[in-house]
C-alpha cells in the first residue's frame, strides 16, 4: 500500500505562499474561488479592452477566433456551434480557464475582479443573467448553465461492444464503390495548388 | 512548404510528374543491356574524401531527405500557436519516431524552460505538499518505456468524409518514442497518500508551466498504475517542443493528457473539469449529448504506404504494403489488410509481437498487377476488439465527435499508382 511506500527524503517541502501561486483551480461546486466581485457592465469594459479584438464585441468571435456567446440549440445539428452558453457544462471553468490563460500571449495580467466581471459580461452575452447581474463567490452557484445535463461518461465499453468480435475475412460485401472522393486532392502544405486550397469559410477544425 | 534553409520543397504534382518519367522499362530476360556507368564508372565517392567526423556535433538527415518533415495545414487553426502539426508517417518504418519530425500540438506555444528554471509542485490531498528540482527527479529509480501519443484529434477532419490526401495529414498527429522517467506512483508516494484516505475515489489534477497550462484530471487508478513523469525520449533530453525538461506519459490516452512542461500535481477528491475535459476533450454524439473522459485511444492502424504521399512507381511486380496499427487497450495482436476496399482480408505480419500502448510495424508482401486497388487495414487487440469502418462509427456516434477517429481508412490505388483518400460503400 502507499502508506508503506519507500520514501526517498527528495524535494522539500512547498511553502504556502508557492502553492497559493500556482494552485489556481477551481471545481464546479466553486471552491478554489477568490475573493472578489465584478458586474456586468464592468465586464464589458474589461472585454472590450482584452478580448473583444479576438472574440468581438458581443463575446460572437472574429475570424476564426473562438465563438463565446450563440448557438443555444445547436448541439444536434450537422454544424453545431458550442459556446459557454450552448456547451460549457460549469462556470467554474470559464472563471479558471479565463483566470489562467487569457488573455491569449498575455496569460496570468488580469486581477479576481477583473476575472469575475469578464466572466459576467460572457454570460450576459449569452443571455444567461440580466444587466445588473453581479458575479461573486457568492452568486457563483446561482447561474445554471443550460448544458450542464448534456454530457455522459465514457460509454464506449458498452455502447461499442460490438466491435469486440471475429472480423470477417471472405466475401463480406457486396460491390465496393467510392461514396466520398477526397476533398482537398492535393497537397495541402503548396499554397500554388488550387486542389489544396479549401473554400473560403469552410471545414475549420477544432482542436 | 519551405524547409529550415529556405529553399522551397517540391510539390507533390512535380514529384508524381517526375516519378511518372523515371518507370523504368521492364527487364527482357537475355537481352543486352547498356552497362551501368554508376557501376563502370569511378564515381567521385570511391575516390575522393567524405566528410571528418568533426563536420556535424549534431547531425540532421541528409538532404535528399528533406521531404521527410513535419508539415502543418494553415487553414485547420485560427493561428499557428494553438495548433498542431503532422508526423510524416507515410515515409518512416519501424515504430520509433524520429524526435526531430514527430508532430507538434501547442495550445500556447513551444515554450523554452531551463532545467535550472525547472520545479514540480505535488500539492493538494498529500501528507507533505513538495516541490523538486530537475535534479531531484533523476535521483528516483527510473522505467523506460516505449508508447504511442495520438492527438484525440487525429483523423478528426475526417469525421464527414475524405478530406485531406496523405496519411501524414489524416493520421499524422501521433508519434511513438521509448521514454526514460519516475513512475507518477513513485513522486505521489514520495509526497504521500495517507491524507487522500480512500485512493478509489481521488482524482490527480496535472497541469504544464506553459500559459495554457493545459490542465486534466486523471483517475487516482491510471496515475498509480503506468504514468510516467519522463525526462528523457528516445535516449535523449525531450526536445523543447514535446516538453522539456518534463512532460507526463499516459500510456493508452489521448495525447491532450500526456502534460507537457509539467509543473504541478494535485491530489483531489473531484475532478477540476478544466476546460480541457469540458469545451474540448468532449465527444459530442448525434443527439447533442456528449460523452466526457474519453480517456482511452482505441484499436486503429493505416496504411503509410501506398497511400496519397507514397505511390507505387516501380510498375507491376513485388509490393511491400506496410503500416502502423496500435491500441490504447493493450497490445496489437493482429492485422488485417484488404486490397478490394474489404470484400476479402488477408491476415499481414507483424514486424514483431505487439506491445501495450506501443506502435506495432505490420507488412502484406504481395504482388501487383497495376490492377485499381481500395486498400484498408484493420486492426485487432488483445480485449478482442475489431478496428470499425467509420460508417459503423458514425452509426453509434453521428458525425459531430471531432474526436477519437479511428475508422477504418481507405486509399484507392489507381493503375497508374497513385492513390487518393476516398470512402467507400
Amino acid at each position: 500500500s502507499p502508506a508503506a511506500a519507500e520514501k526517498f527524503g527528495l524535494g522539500r517541502v512547498a511553502t504556502d505562499a508557492e502553492v497559493a501561486a500556482w494552485d489556481l483551480d477551481v471545481h464546479p461546486d466553486g471552491s478554489g474561488l477568490p475573493e472578489g466581485s465584478g458586474d456586468v457592465w464592468t465586464g464589458e469594459t474589461v472585454f472590450a479592452d482584452n478580448c473583444a479584438v479576438c472574440h468581438g464585441d458581443f463575446a460572437e468571435g472574429v475570424g476564426n477566433w473562438p465563438k463565446l456567446a450563440g448557438g443555444m440549440g445547436t448541439l444536434d445539428r450537422k454544424d453545431p456551434l458550442k459556446t459557454v452558453g450552448s456547451y460549457w457544462p460549469y462556470l467554474s471553468t470559464t472563471w479558471d480557464y479565463v483566470n489562467r490563460s487569457m488573455p491569449f500571449g498575455n496569460a496570468q495580467t488580469l486581477t479576481p475582479d477583473e476575472v469575475y466581471a469578464i466572466t459576467a459580461y460572457i454570460l450576459f452575452s449569452n443571455d444567461l443573467v440580466d444587466d445588473d447581474f453581479v458575479l461573486s463567490k457568492e452568486t457563483f452557484l446561482d447561474v445554471e448553465m443550460p448544458n450542464a445535463d448534456g454530457f455522459i461518461l465514457d460509454d464506449r465499453l458498452t455502447s461499442e461492444a460490438h466491435f469486440v468480435r471475429e472480423p470477417c475475412m471472405e466475401n463480406c460485401k457486396g460491390e465496393v464503390k467510392i461514396t466520398k472522393n477526397v476533398v482537398f486532392k492535393g497537397d495541402p502544405n503548396s499554397p500554388d495548388d488550387p486542389e489544396a486550397e479549401p473554400a473560403a469559410q469552410e471545414a475549420v477544425a477544432e482542436e | 512548404m519551405t524547409d529550415s534553409s529556405g529553399i522551397k520543397g517540391p510539390s507533390r504534382r512535380a514529384f508524381l510528374k517526375a516519378a511518372a518519367a523515371s518507370v523504368p522499362v521492364a527487364a527482357v530476360a537475355g537481352a543486352a543491356r547498356a552497362d551501368d556507368p554508376l557501376i563502370t564508372e569511378v564515381q567521385e565517392w570511391a575516390s575522393g574524401l567524405g566528410e571528418g567526423v568533426d563536420a556535424t556535433p549534431y547531425g540532421l538527415p541528409i538532404e535528399y531527405e528533406s521531404d521527410v518533415i513535419r508539415r502543418n495545414v494553415e487553414w485547420l487553426t485560427a493561428d499557428a500557436i494553438s495548433s498542431i502539426n503532422f508526423t510524416p508517417i507515410h515515409a518512416l518504418d519501424g515504430t520509433i519516431t524520429p524526435q526531430g519530425c514527430a508532430f507538434e500540438r501547442h495550445h500556447s506555444g513551444a515554450i523554452e524552460l531551463k532545467k535550472e528554471d525547472y520545479r514540480l509542485m505535488i500539492n493538494g490531498l498529500v501528507d507533505r505538499p513538495l516541490v523538486f528540482t530537475y535534479e531531484d527527479l533523476e535521483r528516483f529509480p527510473r522505467e523506460n518505456h516505449v508508447y504511442f501519443c495520438e492527438c484525440a484529434a487525429n483523423t478528426g477532419m475526417e469525421w464527414a468524409g475524405a478530406q485531406l490526401n496523405g496519411a501524414q495529414y489524416t493520421h499524422g498527429m501521433i508519434h511513438n518514442m521509448e521514454y526514460t522517467g519516475v513512475s507518477l506512483r513513485t513522486l505521489l508516494e514520495e509526497a504521500g497518500l495517507d491524507a487522500a484516505g480512500d485512493l478509489t475515489d481521488k482524482w490527480v489534477y496535472v497541469e504544464g508551466a506553459d500559459a495554457s497550462s493545459n490542465g486534466r484530471s486523471i483517475p487516482m487508478e491510471k496515475a498509480l498504475d503506468d504514468c510516467l513523469v519522463a525526462f528523457k525520449a528516445n535516449g535523449e533530453a525531450l526536445r523543447m517542443e514535446h516538453g522539456y525538461p518534463v512532460r507526463l506519459c499516459v500510456p493508452g490516452w489521448e495525447g491532450n493528457m500526456w502534460v507537457k512542461w509539467l509543473r504541478r500535481i494535485d491530489v483531489s477528491d473531484s475532478a477540476v473539469e478544466s476546460r480541457e475535459e469540458t469545451s474540448k476533450y468532449t465527444d459530442t454524439l448525434a443527439d447533442g449529448t456528449s460523452r466526457k473522459w474519453t480517456w482511452a485511444m482505441d484499436a486503429k492502424s493505416i496504411i503509410t504506404s501506398p497511400s496519397p504521399q507514397m505511390p507505387i512507381k516501380h510498375g507491376k511486380g513485388p509490393l511491400v504494403i506496410t503500416g502502423l496499427a496500435w491500441s490504447g487497450r493493450g497490445a496489437i495482436t493482429r492485422v488485417d489488410v484488404s486490397k478490394d476496399g474489404g470484400k476479402t482480408w488477408e491476415t499481414a505480419r507483424l514486424a514483431k509481437p505487439g506491445e501495450r500502448m506501443a506502435l506495432t510495424r505490420f507488412y502484406l508482401d504481395t504482388t501487383w498487377e497495376g490492377e485499381e486497388m481500395f486498400l484498408q487495414a484493420r486492426a485487432m487487440d488483445e480485449t478482442g476488439y475489431v478496428q470499425p469502418t467509420k460508417d459503423e462509427l458514425r452509426e453509434v456516434r453521428g458525425e459531430n465527435s471531432i474526436y477519437h477517429n479511428n475508422g477504418i481508412q481507405t486509399w484507392w490505388v489507381q493503375p497508374n499508382g497513385e492513390a487518393d483518400n476516398v470512402e467507400v460503400s
